[in-house]
């Protein structure tokens, strides 16, 4: 399908509820706000958005958009002042029927050089604790993957660990089941889906360096997986509402394409990631703190290059304080925030067999920043990021700094 | 009316900001604390050449679709020549199956060069029993342009093969054949000059055979594919072969730091005054370029470009060109107190990176450098630190 039968899909979709009412009243567009009373946890982030539904229509529609302002340098170059239209997302949600519905998110990035449906899936609801879920699913793989919206962050760029190592976003076909239970403040949600796949670009791209994210560009992969193996992806996540949740995921499988035709071409090479994910709320203080690590280890060949590591690892932390919260410029219920962001990612955990010397091919960054929330909905954010990378042999670190301003909004 | 001052001040302060932004970014390193970028003076024309040469050289990454494999030793020219300082024992590369100038006797089975990487289903080639070899650190790419334009006549002006002068020092080109692309004739020798033994004739070549020898990539240059010896197609264009070789010789000269630092120069004449500069010449002169910054130029490479014998503890019984296995191209030191820059914040010194120290590198000198080795065994430890202080401002 090319981008222009897509687009007309969309506008289709987006805007048959008003061409048939044609004189429509705005009223008449009920805004469904972000569920800030239901008991929530990460997974539920898919569907914990603000929609916009017409009348009695099953169908509601939402988005979200994100834009920047960035003058970074590295050792001393800069490409000077860069704007940005990272990424507008369109979401249309459809209550089929009691207990059916489903949710898809169309992703325009860059403009639109990129355009991904992120998420496109059917739920089907048996129990509470087993709903059916298929199509275009998000691996649940650490938090950031399914609760990934630009509006929901304090920072203009996504966590590198979750996007450059992990593949955030990661979306494949596939099936699976997952459900929640309540008691008191306790919930306790589990997910498990089987689903296409990794392929060999993850130890064979132009990034020079295992690269899960790689497997992204691969447009294939949501009619063929390419080991021909189900990747599995399950997660466990606990809250309790006045301490907070964490959750532990796992995803795995055969990511080599090892037969093809019938002819063996190589072993079974599998990859495997474990995440933690966490998120609480410091009491009295409204200090707010979120943050995801990651392990990933891969079955690369002893006689293909270092290069491409076999193990890596890294993380984030977010720590959000509010500091202002009352009526801003006529906004009531507006929100000044300090934040700051931690990262570290190692691309290449592990020791040369030549010298024994640690293979760095690592990064740290810390990322300061003021955000102002007219609304819940809204954030305009200042950052600046400060940022030391090492290269494969850890040679002295490449220093990259400077601010950046963005706006994303949910519409 | 307030919230109007309110919203006015944080306007005015996000231009403020958006206007003081790269004081808040790193300051470039000093020129003299790198190795990379361009002799001066380029035009546009050859800036474009360049910075084509440059993105070619340190960021396209070659894959399996683009070429790689099935066997291989590195996925990229900038994996093994970091920052375009000298490589790691990571990237070090192992050549065998010629012992004299007769030439190489395994080519049929995979030399001159091993080929020690495989892609996922393939294994890597092994060097073949009764083959003698020897490994190979990157060197450093900076100045190369400089040395490609030094004369014939300048670098038999210093050779001297049968020690007429009686100084002990005896080197001598390294004289060998070229491939069709630089010269038709398959039976003329040329005076070469890079390459750890002196084998290779140009900068071209040189690019020519780091494709296709270290990345197992093919190029009109070179048809032949490392794994099946047979004729492919080129997978790499002519253009990107000949922007990568103009990189490398516009590549600006290493930069000596602290020159005016008494201990510095003084340093610099216990170089001289114990012999080392007898094979380390400080300066040559570069011929016409049409590259204005290279051309008709005075430079301080510390080599001679010649081939010495270094003594049976450097022989690894492998061997390239006229050169005996004994003998070695005179290393240019410039750029030498860069090094750990590149090397992962170590020193991986002489042919194969055995030594991990610059004295450890004087003290494995042999042959003909002996007499200058004893002399330095015997200096003092203030002359000692001030020549490794020396060696370290190169």
């Amino acid at each position: 399908m090319n981008i222009r039968n897509i687009l007309l899909i969309i506008a289709g979709t987006c805007i048959l509820p008003f061409t048939t009412h044609a004189q429509i009243d705005p009223s008449l567009l009920k805004s469904i706000p972000k569920d800030t009373v239901k008991q929530t946890m990460n997974m539920d982030a898919i569907y914990n958005r603000p929609f916009v539904s017409v009348g009695k229509l099953p169908v509601s529609v939402g988005g979200y958009m994100e834009a920047n302002w960035q003058h970074l340098g590295t050792d001393g170059i800069s490409e000077g002042h860069q704007f940005q239209f990272r990424r507008m997302t369109l979401f249309v949600a459809s209550t089929i029927s009691k207990r059916i519905k489903f949710l898809s998110e169309i992703e325009f990035e860059d403009g639109a050089k990129e355009i991904a449906i992120e998420f496109a899936a059917l739920d089907i609801e048996l129990h509470p604790l087993l709903n059916l879920r298929g199509g275009m699913i998000m691996n649940p793989i650490g938090a950031f993957n399914q609760n990934h919206d630009g509006p929901k962050w304090e920072f203009t760029d996504r966590p590198i660990a979750m996007t450059q190592m992990l593949p955030a976003t990661w979306s494949n076909a596939g099936f699976g089941i997952y459900g929640k239970y309540y008691s008191k403040d306790w919930m306790f949600g589990y997910e498990a889906y089987i689903s296409g796949g990794f392929d060999n670009s993850i130890i064979n791209n132009e990034e020079n360096k295992t690269f899960l994210p790689a497997a992204k560009n691969n447009p294939e992969r949501f009619e063929e997986s390419a080991s021909g193996e189900p990747l599995f992806t399950g997660k466990v996540a606990v809250r309790n509402n006045k301490i907070g949740e964490i959750g532990f995921s796992y995803m795995g499988g055969v990511y080599n394409k090892y037969q093809d035709d019938g002819i063996r071409l190589d072993e079974k090479r599998s990859v495997n990631i474990w995440a933690i994910d966490f998120n609480t709320t410091l009491p009295e203080l409204n200090t707010f703190i979120t943050g995801e690590w990651a392990w990933i280890k891969v079955n690369v060949p002893e006689t293909y290059s270092q290069q491409y590591g076999n193990k890596q690892q890294g993380g984030f932390i977010d720590i959000v304080q509010p500091i202002l919260k009352r009526n801003i410029l006529g906004w009531r219920k507006a929100t000044l925030n300090l934040a700051c962001r931690l990262e570290r990612v190692d691309w290449n955990v592990g020791r040369f067999k030549e010298t024994g010397g640690n293979i760095a091919d690592n990064l740290w960054s810390i990322m300061p920043a003021i955000s102002f929330r007219p609304t819940s909905e809204t954030v305009l954010r200042l950052n600046y990021r400060y940022q030391q990378q090492k290269d494969l042999l850890g040679n002295p670190p490449s220093v990259t700094s400077g601010l950046s301003f963005g706006i994303s909004t949910y519409f | 009316m307030k919230n109007f001052y309110i919203a006015c001040l944080i306007i005015i302060t996000g231009i403020i900001l958006i206007q003081a932004c790269s004081k808040l970014e790193p300051r470039p390193l000093a020129d003299d604390q790198l190795l990379d970028g361009p002799v001066g003076e380029l035009n546009y024309e050859q800036n474009q050449r360049f910075l084509a040469g440059d993105i070619a050289f340190n960021d396209e990454i070659f894959t399996v679709e683009k070429g790689v494999g099935p066997i291989f030793v590195a996925t990229s020219c900038g994996s093994c020549h970091a920052g375009d300082g000298k490589g790691h024992p990571f990237t070090t590369l192992t050549r065998f199956g010629q012992v004299d100038e007769t030439g190489n006797h395994f080519l049929d089975q995979g030399g001159p060069q091993l080929q020690n990487r495989a892609i996922p289903g393939h294994l890597p080639e092994t060097i073949p029993t009764g083959a003698t070899f020897a490994k190979f650190t990157p060197p450093g790419n900076t100045g190369l342009g400089f040395l490609e334009l030094v004369s014939d006549q300048d670098i038999l002006s210093m050779a001297d093969p049968h020690d007429t002068d009686g100084d002990g020092i005896s080197g001598e080109p390294n004289w060998n054949t070229v491939p069709a692309y630089i010269s038709p004739s398959n039976t003329i020798k040329y005076i070469c000059r890079f390459g750890r033994k002196a084998s290779i004739f140009n900068l071209l070549q040189q690019t020519v055979n780091a494709y296709n020898q270290d990345i197992g990539i093919t190029s009109v240059y070179a048809t032949k594919d490392v794994y099946t010896h047979q004729e492919i197609d080129p997978e790499v264009s002519t253009q990107t072969v000949n922007n990568v070789a103009f990189y490398l010789q516009t590549l600006k000269a290493p930069i000596q730091r602290n020159q005016q630092d008494p201990e510095v120069i003084n340093g610099g004449a216990v170089f001289t005054q114990i012999g080392c500069e007898n094979c380390h010449k400080q300066t040559l002169k570069t011929g016409y370029s049409p590259v204005q910054s290279l051309s008709n130029k005075e430079f301080h490479p510390y080599t001679d470009l010649l081939l010495h014998d270094m003594g049976s503890g450097l022989d690894d019984g492998y061997t390239e060109g006229s050169a005996k296995t004994y003998e070695w191209r005179t290393t240019p030191l410039w750029g030498l107190g860069l090094s750990p820059r590149s090397q992962g914040g170590s020193y991986f010194l002489l042919h194969d990176g055995r030594a991990t120290s610059i004295e450890q590198a004087i003290e494995m000198h042999g042959g003909e450098a002996t007499k200058a080795r004893t002399n330095y065994s015997n200096l003092s430890k203030a002359d000692k630190d001030a020549l490794l202080k020396f060696l370290k401002s190169l």
